[in-house]
């Protein structure tokens, strides 16, 4: 988390912008602004007064009715109950209608106990400025009188806190922010060169690195004879004002620095560390005891710096308690430090620890900075605490790779529609450290050491824009150029869309759930493959891929059965998975009908055509939605039975041939229902998009002409009982292959079984519509055609004339 | 008064006098039968004499005429009385409830009908629409992206992982529609315009995250596509989502690992008791991601960036639905509550189109 003040970014930065125009300018250069937390303001109402008179309330005890001068107007009424509350004293008053942050309220005028109160003297607890709230706050004498507290007290500065993009680790610190700002005119960069200071005597802690691919430099300088208490108040009020505790002089400064340069810094106290350091993977089951009073088990990902000990720190994320400097602290060892950026995100992702050293490590520190931040941090020590500084040792180097990117100006044209001169774009990049080299339509860019986020021409493009603003580039119409205006939607897409509006005009309603169901239920649907479950589930029951949509819809349809209402029509067209490589998502329609929602409406009728959804219903959808996605229905076959979970008498297969199955449909099966926990009567079907054929492309949208026959068709009916296990389809298939050119029609308008016709068989009674074509058919030819269609069934089903 | 005159007298005084249609019959054979009053003295007009025959031809027609049209009206009284009668008898209580027209019971999914607004809205700037697995391998939705080896995304608290196969590689559920633009610059020549809306997943769930997500970006590759373009076109897209007539953008820096200059989009709007608006008011909503394609991404699509370049967008569906449609609860769209559906789905008639409104 990166957050500082106005004054400290001042330090910086040389300005006379207003708060609202640097924060505005911060979020429009890409240092977003998550808040700003004005004090002057939310303090406005709180200022200084005096108490002239402080008597006791005539109604209570502890209680006192005081007269407040408050530098204008009257003296006003308080009721205060405080019990430093005297004449004479000077305080901090705040009228009503203001906001007591202390309290989350604002004041009111109030009658206390029979006496009016119009204002309040308040405790520093009122002002969430500290814990204390046993009395109001007293001032000094010579407090001016009607000034606002929030200034007096130095109570005004704002914090801003920025919410950092992660390649950009030089706003970890103010003065990178500053850097940034003043690229982008909001003040003069304040760039002091910071000394070396000379070493008075070697350091007696060498430092080895075993591991330098994830320590690249560590530089490490003692400081004999410091003399470590409470930093100086304006340390204190820095860090206090940004959250951060004050702990001691030589704790404060490592945080002042962090957030002043972005530069961490840990200092261990010498008398504590045995023998020499060294940098190393820690070793599985190692442990450290953090200066967070945490306890870490540790593994061999892990890089940390021990002595002769064992391990004393959790490099580049956090120091170890045993080490650590205190008040009694007199020789200080101060560590700079480099590591490696993902190690350290790694670690102190696997650890749960987010410390201010790991948000900057894990960015990415300035490389050429550790030695300057070194010389920095002995500076400040020698001079609030005192001491003598020793050479400073550095194994590994802090050399950054430089690096000059060959950069044609043309580039901010074509990537960012922007034209910007050779001398502005310089301006821009040389204000942001980088140094621009060539006079041309080519030019070298050095990258500064603390931008190693730029790596090429775009990312140079994009400091350009960035300064510059994005308000700059012109919004330029993106002509749909000369392609013809075809549909751009593929089959599948197609399918998919019509296969929801065509369910959805079947009066079902569509659901979306979750891609993932229990494994329980992924095998019982035939899926439950090791592929495609989760190695992470977010839940033990959303662990598997879907291989079916019908889980998820029987389980929302439960769901709102259990909510009272349990006549639902749930569907869905989402994809299903048989096994994990692209081929095996395929795209299904689904739908479940739960108790009485049918096609035909939900719930009871008058009409009385209602009832339970039964498996004709979900055969009449899943036909639907073919025909809606442009499945051929001559070729579509009806076959008894489904899957395993689908009621074995009252279920079909939807297939063209046997080889592509399209879909079921059906009752589903009772310990099915049973083991999805979801109560019936239930019916549900599923078909594949893909399984489709393919749709012929068609040269011409001309439709072929229609036949229109003059003549009018006539209509035989027939009645013929057959074996029960005759199906109706191979019946009327009988009928309509005697004349496929003159039968136009067979319907099937009456089932029967029971009384007239012997147990074990059945009637079924169809209507043959014939069209004769170029004259009208004659008695006899007519019943020459119904002897034949008598006879084919016969032959073909073992049917006869119902007598 | 002649016999004629009488004759006629009398029919018509019978046929007043029929009580119904056989009464009627009697009266009409007796008159107009074979042996009938009429027809006998249309037989005597036979034997009459030239001048005597002219003079009582049109008598006895024209008596002939008006019984028929006496019979006829009658007749016509019987069935009209017929029929009211009848209909008196068969009334139905029309206040009786009928069914709902099943289209208007049933609803889509309001992703479903976004993404048909989306659609809508980018087929007519000429994009196509891409699509993708929802298992991806790591290459896909990270490396090529150009996400670094030990990103935070790849970790296992924000990533769902599968199982390890034997060669050490493992799927994932993609975390964003990004890996289609992969797979789409891998199998597609630029020019590249296309919209990728998809389910995508998080490792996330509370408040106003669900593990599983849809997203929609848009890709587009060719020779000239810059910034200023983008800008444009989401501007368009915008106007023509929210069906507002200016949307007032922010165009801020910010940070992807595919994308460079990469930036985040707000876009202007008033926030009135928990209603949003568009197009006014000075509070600003974080919308969108996107920026120029990372030249890594292009390398690794085997385009070479210094001749192919374009720009990405990426945002949520639920959330764009959600602000345009008002519903306060992400949560709600994975619930399957019917009351949910019924009242925040669409009618299935309601299709988008630029034509006739996104939403009306």
């Amino acid at each position: 988390m990166m957050k500082f003040t106005l004054a400290w970014l001042k330090e910086h930065l040389d300005t006379d912008h207003a708060l609202g125009e640097i924060t505005a300018k911060l979020t429009m250069i890409g240092i977003e602004v998550e808040r700003v937390e004005d004090k002057a303001k939310l303090l406005a109402p709180f200022i200084i007064a005096r108490v002239t008179e402080a008597k006791q309330h005539p109604n209570a005890d502890r209680l006192r009715v005081c007269m407040v001068d408050t530098g204008s107007g009257a003296p006003i009424q308080v009721v205060c109950g405080a019990p430093n509350a005297h004449a004479g004293m000077k305080g901090v008053f705040v009228p009503p209608g203001a906001y007591i942050p202390g309290k989350d309220m604002t004041l009111a005028v109030g009658t206390i106990r029979g006496v009016e109160s119009r204002g309040m003297l308040v405790s520093e607890f009122e002002l969430q400025i500290s814990d204390n709230h046993e009395g109001i706050i007293e001032l000094p004498d010579d407090a001016p009188v009607g000034a606002a507290y929030a200034k007096y007290a130095g109570l005004d500065d704002p914090v801003i806190e920025i919410n950092l993009t992660p390649n950009r680790g030089d706003c970890t610190g103010v003065h990178g922010i500053a850097r940034d700002l003043a690229a982008a005119d909001m003040g003069k960069f304040k760039d002091p060169s910071i000394k070396a200071i000379k070493g008075e005597f070697p350091c007696p802690v060498a430092v080895t690195i075993e591991t330098p691919a994830l320590c690249p430099a560590f530089a490490l300088r003692l400081v004999r004879g410091v003399k470590n208490g409470r930093s100086p108040d304006w340390l204190q009020k820095r860090l206090t004002a940004i959250g951060l505790r004050p702990i001691n002089t030589l704790v404060d400064i490592t945080n002042f620095i962090t957030y002043d340069r972005g530069r961490p810094l840990h200092v261990f106290d010498a008398a504590k560390v045995r023998g020499n350091l060294s940098v190393r993977r820690a070793r599985k089951g190692e442990s450290l005891l953090a200066l967070d009073g945490k306890t870490y088990t540790l593994d061999d990902t892990m890089c940390v710096i021990c002595d002769d000990d064992g391990v004393e720190s959790l490099s580049g994320i956090m120091g170890g308690e045993k080490t650590g400097c205190s008040e009694s602290t007199t020789d200080v060892l101060i560590e700079s430090a480099l590591w490696e950026p993902m190690n350290i995100a790694h670690t102190g992702r696997k650890l749960g620890i987010d410390s201010d050293a790991r948000y900057r490590f894990e960015r990415g520190v300035d490389p050429a900075f550790a030695l300057p931040g070194l010389e920095l941090a002995t500076r400040m020590v020698v001079d609030l605490a005192g001491g003598t500084p020793s050479d400073v040792v550095v194994a590994g180097s802090t050399e950054a790779p430089e690096r000059v990117i060959d950069f044609p100006l043309s580039e901010l044209k074509r990537l960012a529609g922007l034209t910007v001169s050779l001398s502005e774009t310089r301006r821009v990049l040389e204000r942001l450290g980088f140094f621009v080299a060539g006079q041309g339509e080519r030019v070298k860019v050095a990258v500064p050491s603390w931008r190693g986020d730029v790596q090429g021409k775009a990312d140079v493009v994009e400091e350009v824009v960035r300064i510059l603003g994005v308000d700059r580039v012109p919004s330029t119409p993106f002509d749909r150029g000369e392609a013809p205006r075809k549909p751009v939607l593929t089959t599948i897409q197609q399918r998919t869309r019509k296969a929801k509006r065509a369910l959805a005009a079947r009066n079902l309603v569509e659901a979306v759930t979750w891609s993932f169901i229990a494994k329980p239920q992924a095998e019982l649907f035939g899926g439950g493959k090791p592929e495609l479950a989760l190695a992470n589930p977010i839940a033990a029951d959303l662990s598997d891929m879907r291989p079916s949509l019908i889980p998820g819809l029987v389980a929302a349809a439960q769901s709102n059965a259990d909510r009272g209402f349990p006549d639902a029509g749930l569907f869905e067209v989402g994809q299903v998975f048989r096994g994990d490589t692209p081929e095996d998502q395929l795209m299904a329609a689904a739908a479940v009908r739960r108790a009485l929602d049918k096609p035909s409406g939900v719930g009871r009728h008058w009409t009385k055509r209602d009832g339970e959804a039964d498996a004709f219903d979900v055969k009449a959808d899943a036909l639907a939605v073919l025909a809606a996605a442009g499945a051929p229905a001559q070729a579509l076959q009806v076959v008894p039975g489904g899957p395993a979970w689908f009621h074995p008498g009252r279920s079909g297969t939807l297939q063209i041939g046997p080889q592509n199955v399209l879909g079921h449909f059906g009752e589903l099966h009772p310990s099915a229902l049973e083991a999805l926990d979801a109560g019936g009567p239930l019916v549900a079907f599923e078909v594949i998009l893909e399984r489709i054929p393919e749709p012929r492309a068609r040269a011409t949208r001309t439709k072929p002409v229609v036949e229109l026959s003059t003549f009018q068709p006539v209509t035989r009916d027939f009645a013929f009982v057959v074996e029960r296990t005759v199906r109706a389809a191979d019946l009327v298939r009988a009928a309509q292959s005697v004349d496929r050119k003159l039968i136009s029609a067979v319907s099937v308008f009456d089932v029967y079984q029971g009384a007239g016709i012997e147990p074990g068989r059945k009637s079924i009674a169809i209507a043959v519509t014939l069209q004769p074509r170029d004259k009208t058919m004659t008695d006899a030819e007519i019943e020459a055609l119904a002897t034949r269609i008598v006879a084919e069934v016969g032959k073909r089903t073992g049917g006869v004339l119902r007598a | 008064m002649t016999d004629t005159a009488q004759l006629e007298q009398k029919i018509l005084t019978e046929v007043a006098a029929a009580g119904d249609e056989s009464a009627l019959e009697a009266v009409r054979v007796a008159a107009l039968g074979r042996n009938g009053s009429i027809t006998t003295l249309l037989k005597t007009l036979g034997t009459l004499a030239p001048e005597q025959r002219k003079a009582q031809g049109p008598l006895i027609n024209g008596l002939k005429d008006r019984v028929n049209a006496a019979l006829n009206a009658r007749r016509e009284s019987f069935k009209n009385a017929a029929l009211e009668a009848r209909l008196n008898t068969e009334s139905v209580d029309v206040t009786l409830p009928v069914r709902e027209a099943p289209f208007e019971v049933g609803r889509v999914h309001p992703i479903t009908q976004v993404i048909d607004e989306l659609t809508a809205i980018f087929a007519d700037m000429g994009f196509a629409v891409a699509e993708g697995p929802d298992i991806e391998t790591d290459d896909y939705n990270f490396t090529k992206l150009n996400f670094p080896q030990d990103h935070p995304a790849r970790d296992m608290h924000d990533t769902f992982f599968f199982n390890p196969k034997p060669d050490g590689t493992r799927l994932l559920l993609r975390t964003h529609t990004s890996p289609v633009q992969i797979r789409t610059m891998l199998s597609q020549k630029p020019p590249i315009r296309v919209i990728i809306p998809g389910r995508t997943y998080r490792c996330d769930s509370d408040q106003t995250h669900t593990p599983m997500f849809h997203q929609v970006e848009g890709l587009v590759i060719d020779k000239s596509a810059h910034l200023g373009h983008l800008k444009w076109i989401l501007e368009e897209f915008f106007k023509a989502f929210f069906e507002v007539d200016r949307v007032g953008m922010r165009f801020r820096p910010s940070f992807f690992p595919f994308t460079e200059p990469s930036l985040e989009v707000d876009i202007q709007c008033r926030r009135d008791k928990g209603e949003i608006r568009f197009g006014e008011g000075d509070d600003w909503m974080e919308i969108l991601g996107c920026g120029m394609v990372h030249p890594n991404v292009l390398k690794n699509c085997g385009l070479n960036p210094d001749e192919y370049q374009g720009f990405a967008w990426g945002m949520g569906i639920d959330r764009i639905a959600m602000l345009k449609y008002g519903m306060p609860d992400l949560r709600a769209f994975f619930e399957a509550d019917v009351r949910w559906l019924s009242h925040y789905g669409f009618r299935p008639l309601d299709l988008p189109t630029l034509a006739g409104g996104l939403s009306s």
